[in-house]
C-alpha cells in the first residue's frame, strides 16, 4: 500500500532536493566558483530535452508504432554533429551581443526590431503551451495511477472533475510556485541562473538512472534478458507487426520529417536555447557535449523498446495506457521502491521541462512584449521611476504563472485526446518555424526584417490552422465539421489536407506546408525588400561573428552625461549594480575614478549593453535613446557609416546612382582628410622650426650665464663681452616670439585691425625717419619719389608702418657701406598705389625669391650678420599686405640689387574683403 | 581541434553519413523480420549506427591536441 | 699632448661659449662655421672629435658625420652631435650614422664638459 501522503512527501523533498542544489550553485557562482563550469553539467543539462514526452510517451508511441519515437532522438543526434559550427556561432553572437533570449537573438539579428521580438514571443508561447500541458497532464497520471498503488486503474478521460479537485491544477501551482524560486531569486545582467542549471543536470541524472532502472527491471527481472523478450514478442501476433514498421513510403517520409523536426527543436526549444546558448559558460564544452549529449539520448532509448513491450506482453487485455507502461510495470510487479523511483524520474523530467522552459518564457515575456509596450507608454511614466529591478521581476513571476496556466488550460481543453507524443509534436512543429529565421540569419547577410516577419508569420499560421485547430477540434471546442469538410464547406481548406494535400500524417502535412511558406516568403520576402543601416550592420555582425573581432559597432554617436546612463541602468540592475558595472569600466580604462568616465560613444554602449541584458535589445535601445543626445558625425566616423551604408545601398538597382554619390562624396572626404593630415605635418614641421629658432639664441645665453655664474674672478672685459651677447641673444628671442605670436594671429584672423583713412606718403616718411639712423651708420644714399596725386586709402596704420620700416631695414641691410643707394618710390597703379623699395645690394637668386616669404627662410650670405634676422619679417609682412587685398613681391638680379614692391587697392570697399587672411 | 578546417570537414561528412545511414533506402535493408540474437535486425542495425556516429563524432572532437 | 677638439657650428656665439668652456677644460680648440670646412679642418688637424651641429649650411651635420666616417684616416675621431631640434628620429638618425652621443641645445655646460670627457678623456 503506498499512501498519498507517501508519494507527495516525496515529490516535496525531491523538489526540495533540487531547490537546495540550485541554491548551493547560486551562491557558488556569487563567490565566483562555479559549479556548472565544466562540459559534463553542460552536456546533463542539454539533457533536459528529454522531458516526461521521452520518459512515459516514448513507450507509448513504441507500443503503437515500433522504433517510430526514435526519429526525435536520432535528429538531435545529426544536428549535434553540426554544433561546433553552427552552434558555436549562435553561441558567440549571443556572447558579442548579450543575447538574453530566443526571442532577443532574432530582434537583434534584424535590426533589433520590437515588433519581431514580440512575434517571436508570442509564437514561442503559444507554441509551448501543448508541451507543458503535456508536462501537466503526466505528472498528475502518474500520481493519479500511483496513488491507487497496488490496483492499476487508468484515470477517467471521460470524467470531468472540478478545478479544484483536478491534480493536474495542484501539480500547475506547485511548479510555478518552485518555477519563481529558481527562476526569478534576482535580476542577471546576463540572464544567467548557474543554480538552475546545476539542477537540471542533477535531474537529467536521476531521470536517466531510474528509467534505466526500471527498464533492466523488466528486461531482466520480468523476462529473461532481451533474446527472451523478443522472442516472446514476435510469438505475440499484436506485436509482431512491429518488428518491421515500414511497411509502405510514407512511414519513410515521416520519418525523415521528424528527424528534421527534431533537429530544429533541439536547437530552437526556448528551453534549449537557454541552456546551450544563454547559459553556456565556455564555448569548447561543446567539444564534449556533441557526443555526450547524443550518448545520454542513445541510454535512455535503449529500454524504451524492451519495456513497450513488455508492457504489451503483461497487460494482454489492454485497458491500460502504454504511456504508463514505465509506471504500471513495477507496480504491476509489486515492486514499490522501482514504482516510486519511476514516479520521481518521470516528475524529474517534467519538472526540469516546466522549469526551465517556463524561465525562458517569461524572460521573453518580459524583455520582449511587456517592458516594450510599457515603456512607450507614457501614462504610466515608467522612465522617471527609481528602481525598476523589482518592477522587472514581479513581471517575469506573473509571466511564469500565467503561462504555466495557459498551459492548464490546454490540457483541460484539448489535453486529454491525444498521446504524450502527438501533444509533443505540436509544440516541436511551431518552433521549427524559429529555423529559417534564425538559420538564414547567421548565414545569410540578405535575410531581412520583412523577410523574417513575413517568413514567421506564415508559418504559425499555417501551424495553428493545420495543428492547433485540428486539436482543439478534437477534443470538441470546435466543430468536427471543420476537419471532415473544412471551414464553411470549402474541401481546399480542410486544415488536414491543406489545398488537397492527403494521404501525410498531421505532423508531416503541417511541415510541409508551414516550412514551405515560411522559407519562401522569408527568401522571397528578404530579396524584394531592403535593410536598414542598423539592421545590416546587425546582420554582418551576426554572419561575420568569427571573422570580425571588434566590437559590435554601435550606433550611437552621441554622448550622454555618465550620471544619467548610472542612473539608467541602476533602475534596472539596481544600483549597486549599475556602480560596480561602471566602476569596472572606468578601471579597465585606467581612469581614476567613475566621476573621471566620459560619456562617450563607448560608455553609451556599455550601458546599453547592459540593459540589453537586463531587458533585451530593442528595449534598451529605447531606453537609451531618452538620454543619449545624438552629434554631428566626425569625418572619419562619416567615412565609417559611409562605407557600411555604401553595402547595404550597393544592392538596390535604383539606388546604385546614390551609391555612386556617396563614393564620390566619400572619395573627396577622403581626400579632405588627407589635406587635413598634410596640414597637420606642415604645423608640426612649423613647431619643429620655431623650436629649433628658439632654442638656438637661448643655447648661448644658458651657455654663457653659466660661464659667468661658474667663473667668478673672469677678468673684467671678457665679462662685458659675454653678458653683452646675453643680452642682445635675450632681445633676439623677444622679437622672435613677438614675431611668432604676431604671425600666428595674423594667420588664423585673430590679430586686431585699428582701420582708418590714412595717407601712404606719411607712412613712408615717417618709416623713413625711424631708419635714418640705419643709413647714417651704414653711410647708404636714399632717394624717394613719391608721387602727389596719390589718393587717401584705409588700412591699419602701425601694420603698414610695420612693413615699410621692415622693407627698408632689410634694404639696407643687404647695401654694402657707403657705395649702397636705396631707392623709395610710390605711384598709382590704376586702382591700386604701388610703393617699390629698391636697393642695389647683393641680390636674391631666382630660386631663392619665392623662398624669402617662407617663414625662417633667411637667404643671402646669412653668416655674416645672423643674429639680425628672424626670418620671420617678410612672411609677416606679405599676410599684412595680403589683408588688405594687396600684393607682396620681389624683382632681383644676383649682384645688382633687389626691389619689393606691394600694391594696396584704393578701392576701400577692397580693403574689407576678408579673402586676404 | 587540431586544424579547424579539417575537423570541420569531418564532421560535415559524418552529418551526411548519419544522414543516410537512419534513411530510406539503407533502413529499408533492415526493414526484415530477421533476428539477431534474437533481436530483430532493425533495432540492432539503428542501434548500431547510433552509437557509430556518436563514437565517430567523440573521435573527431576529443582526439589529444 | 693636449687633445684636440673641433667645434662645428655656424652661431658664432654658441662657437664662442663651447670654445671658452673647452680651453677652459684643458683642449685644444679648432672651430668650423660651415659643413665644409669642418671636413677641411677635421682632415688638416685630425681632432679627437668634433662637437657638430645638425643644422650647418654647406652641407649638413648628418653628412659631415657620414663623410667623416667613411674616410680611414678619421677612424679614431669621436662625433658628438649638437642639435637643436630635439625629435628622437633625429637623435636615431645621428647615431644611425655613427654618432657616439647627441646633445640637444640649450645644453648644460658641466654636462657638455662631462660628455666629451668621457668620450676622449681629460
Amino acid at each position: 500500500m503506498l499512501q498519498g501522503w507517501v508519494i507527495v512527501l516525496t515529490s516535496f523533498a525531491y523538489l526540495c532536493l533540487l531547490f537546495a542544489i540550485a541554491f548551493y550553485g547560486d551562491r557558488r557562482a556569487d563567490r565566483g566558483r562555479s559549479i556548472i563550469a565544466n562540459p559534463y553539467i553542460y552536456s546533463l543539462s542539454l539533457a533536459v530535452y528529454a522531458t516526461a514526452w521521452t520518459f512515459y510517451g516514448s513507450v507509448g508511441r513504441a507500443a503503437a508504432d515500433g522504433i517510430g519515437f526514435l526519429p526525435i532522438y536520432l535528429g538531435p543526434t545529426l544536428m549535434a554533429v553540426l554544433w561546433w559550427m553552427c552552434l558555436r556561432k549562435i553561441i558567440r553572437i549571443s556572447k558579442v551581443n548579450r543575447i538574453t533570449s530566443l526571442a532577443d537573438f532574432v530582434a537583434s539579428r534584424y535590426g533589433k526590431s520590437a515588433l519581431l521580438a514580440g512575434l517571436v514571443t508570442v509564437i514561442a508561447v503559444l507554441g509551448i503551451l501543448p508541451y507543458i500541458s503535456l508536462q501537466l497532464k503526466a505528472i498528475s497520471n502518474s500520481f493519479t495511477i500511483l496513488v491507487q498503488y497496488p490496483a492499476i486503474e487508468m484515470p477517467d478521460k471521460q470524467r470531468s472533475v472540478a478545478v479544484l479537485q483536478d491534480t493536474a491544477f495542484y501539480v500547475a501551482m506547485i511548479l510555478a510556485g518552485f518555477t519563481i524560486a529558481f527562476g526569478t531569486r534576482e535580476l542577471d545582467a546576463a540572464e544567467r541562473h548557474e543554480g538552475m542549471v546545476a539542477a537540471v543536470a542533477f535531474e537529467s541524472l536521476v531521470k536517466l538512472l531510474a528509467f534505466v532502472a526500471v527498464g533492466a527491471f523488466v528486461t531482466f527481472g520480468m523476462f529473461d534478458g532481451l533474446a527472451d523478450l523478443f522472442t516472446r514478442a514476435r510469438a505475440d501476433p499484436r506485436i509482431e507487426p512491429l518488428m518491421t514498421p515500414f511497411d509502405d513510403f510514407s512511414n519513410y517520409a515521416s520519418w525523415t520529417w521528424l528527424t528534421v523536426l527534431s533537429m530544429l527543436a533541439i536547437m530552437f526549444l526556448p528551453r534549449q536555447f537557454q541552456l546551450a546558448v544563454i547559459e553556456n559558460v565556455d564555448e569548447k564544452h561543446l567539444r564534449t557535449a556533441v557526443w555526450l549529449f547524443p550518448l545520454y539520448m542513445l541510454a535512455i532509448n535503449v529500454f524504451v523498446i524492451p519495456i513497450a513491450f513488455g508492457g504489451l506482453l503483461s497487460f494482454p487485455k489492454g485497458g491500460v495506457d502504454a504511456d504508463t507502461f514505465v509506471l504500471t510495470l513495477p507496480m504491476a510487479e509489486q515492486h514499490t521502491a522501482l514504482a516510486l523511483l519511476a514516479f520521481v524520474g518521470g516528475l524529474s523530467a517534467a519538472t526540469g521541462m516546466v522549469i526551465v522552459e517556463t524561465i525562458a518564457l517569461s524572460t521573453m515575456v518580459c524583455n520582449d512584449l511587456v517592458m516594450p509596450a510599457l515603456l512607450r507608454s507614457r501614462r504610466l511614466r515608467l522612465n522617471e521611476r527609481q528602481d525598476l529591478s523589482s518592477l522587472l521581476l514581479d513581471i517575469r513571476r506573473w509571466a511564469i504563472v500565467v503561462i504555466i496556466m495557459l498551459g492548464y488550460l490546454y490540457f483541460r481543453l484539448a489535453g486529454e485526446a491525444y498521446a504524450l507524443v502527438s501533444i509533443g509534436l505540436i509544440s516541436f512543429a511551431a518552433v521549427a518555424q524559429f529555423g529559417p529565421a534564425i538559420l538564414g540569419g547567421i548565414y545569410w547577410k540578405g535575410g531581412t526584417r520583412a523577410g523574417a516577419l513575413a517568413g514567421l508569420s506564415a508559418g504559425f499560421v499555417i501551424w495553428a490552422y493545420t495543428l492547433l485547430l485540428p486539436a482543439f477540434a478534437r477534443s470538441q471546442w470546435l466543430p468536427q465539421s471543420l476537419l471532415t469538410e473544412g471551414p464553411f464547406g470549402i474541401a481546399l481548406l480542410k486544415p488536414l489536407e491543406l489545398f488537397g494535400l492527403a494521404g501525410l500524417d498531421q505532423i508531416t502535412h503541417a511541415m510541409i506546408w508551414s516550412m514551405l511558406f515560411n522559407i519562401g516568403l522569408y527568401i522571397g520576402v528578404s530579396l524584394t525588400s531592403r535593410q536598414s543601416v542598423v539592421e545590416h550592420g546587425q546582420a554582418t555582425l551576426f554572419v561575420d561573428v568569427f571573422t570580425k573581432t571588434r566590437e559590435p559597432s554601435s550606433f550611437w554617436r552621441g554622448t550622454a552625461s555618465t550620471r544619467e546612463l548610472r542612473i539608467l541602468v541602476g533602475r534596472f540592475l539596481g544600483p549597486e549594480r549599475a556602480q560596480e558595472q561602471f566602476a569596472a569600466l572606468a578601471r579597465e580604462r585606467s581612469l581614476r575614478s567613475l566621476e573621471d568616465l566620459p560619456g562617450d560613444a563607448e560608455c553609451v554602449h556599455f550601458a546599453e549593453r547592459l540593459l540589453a541584458g537586463a531587458v533585451g535589445a530593442s528595449s534598451a535601445r529605447v531606453l537609451i535613446a531618452s538620454v543619449v543626445e545624438e552629434e554631428p558625425l566626425g569625418i572619419e566616423e562619416v567615412m565609417n557609416i559611409l562605407d557600411e551604408t555604401s553595402h547595404v545601398i550597393a544592392y538596390s538597382h535604383q539606388l546604385e546612382e546614390k551609391s555612386r554619390e556617396l563614393e564620390a562624396a566619400t572619395t573627396g572626404l577622403r581626400a579632405a582628410n588627407e589635406r587635413l593630415t598634410e596640414l597637420d605635418r606642415m604645423k608640426d614641421d612649423f613647431i619643429s622650426t620655431v623650436s629649433h629658432e628658439l632654442r638656438t639664441p637661448l643655447t648661448s645665453i644658458r651657455a654663457l650665464s653659466e660661464i659667468l655664474h661658474d667663473n667668478p674672478d673672469l677678468d673684467r672685459a671678457q665679462r662685458v663681452r659675454f653678458l653683452g651677447i646675453v643680452i642682445k641673444e635675450s632681445e633676439r628671442l623677444t622679437r622672435l616670439i613677438n614675431q611668432v605670436l604676431d604671425l600666428a594671429k595674423i594667420e588664423s584672423g585673430k590679430a586686431q585691425w585699428h582701420n582708418s583713412e590714412l595717407d601712404l606718403r606719411d607712412i613712408i616718411d615717417d618709416a623713413l625717419a625711424a631708419t635714418r639712423g640705419l643709413f647714417e651708420e651704414k653711410n647708404v644714399a636714399l632717394a624717394t619719389q613719391l608721387a602727389a596725386d596719390v589718393p587717401r586709402l584705409v588700412g591699419d596704420r602701425d601694420r603698414l608702418m610695420q612693413v615699410m620700416l621692415n622693407l627698408i631695414s632689410n634694404a639696407v641691410k643687404f647695401c654694402a657701406p657707403d657705395s649702397g643707394r636705396v631707392r623709395v618710390s610710390m605711384h598709382r597703379q590704376g586702382d591700386c598705389v604701388q610703393v617699390d623699395v629698391g636697393d642695389n645690394g647683393i641680390g636674391i637668386s631666382a630660386e631663392n625669391q619665392r623662398i624669402v616669404f617662407e617663414k625662417f627662410r633667411q637667404v643671402g650670405d646669412t653668416l655674416t650678420d645672423r643674429p639680425q634676422g628672424t626670418g620671420l619679417g617678410l612672411p609677416i609682412c606679405r599676410q599684412i599686405i595680403n589683408h588688405f587685398g594687396g600684393r607682396l613681391w620681389v624683382e632681383s638680379r644676383l649682384g645688382e640689387g633687389s626691389t619689393f614692391s606691394f600694391t594696396l587697392p584704393l578701392d576701400p570697399r577692397a580693403s574689407d574683403d576678408k579673402l586676404a587672411a | 581541434m587540431r586544424k579547424p578546417g579539417i575537423d570541420q570537414q569531418r564532421l560535415i561528412a559524418t552529418f551526411i553519413l548519419g544522414g543516410v545511414l537512419f534513411n530510406y533506402p539503407i533502413l529499408s535493408l533492415f526493414n526484415t523480420s530477421s533476428s539477431l540474437l534474437g533481436i530483430p535486425v532493425l533495432y540492432v542495425y539503428v542501434f548500431l549506427a547510433w552509437g557509430f556516429v556518436i563514437g565517430l563524432v567523440a573521435w573527431i572532437a576529443e582526439r589529444p591536441r | 699632448m693636449a687633445k684636440r677638439v673641433l667645434i662645428a657650428d655656424d652661431e658664432p656665439n654658441i662657437v664662442l661659449s663651447l670654445e671658452f668652456l673647452l680651453v677652459q677644460a684643458g683642449y685644444e680648440v679648432a672651430t668650423a662655421a660651415t659643413g665644409e670646412a669642418t671636413l677641411d679642418t677635421a682632415r688638416r688637424i685630425h681632432p679627437d672629435l668634433i662637437l657638430l651641429d645638425v643644422m650647418l649650411p654647406r652641407k649638413n651635420g648628418f653628412e659631415v658625420c657620414q663623410t667623416v666616417r667613411a674616410d680611414p684616416q678619421l677612424s679614431a675621431t669621436k662625433i658628438v652631435m649638437l642639435t637643436a631640434k630635439g625629435r628622437s628620429t633625429e637623435i636615431a638618425k645621428g647615431l644611425a650614422l655613427g654618432a657616439d652621443a647627441y646633445v640637444t641645445k640649450p645644453f648644460g655646460t658641466r654636462e657638455l664638459v662631462d660628455t666629451v670627457r668621457t668620450l676622449i678623456g681629460p
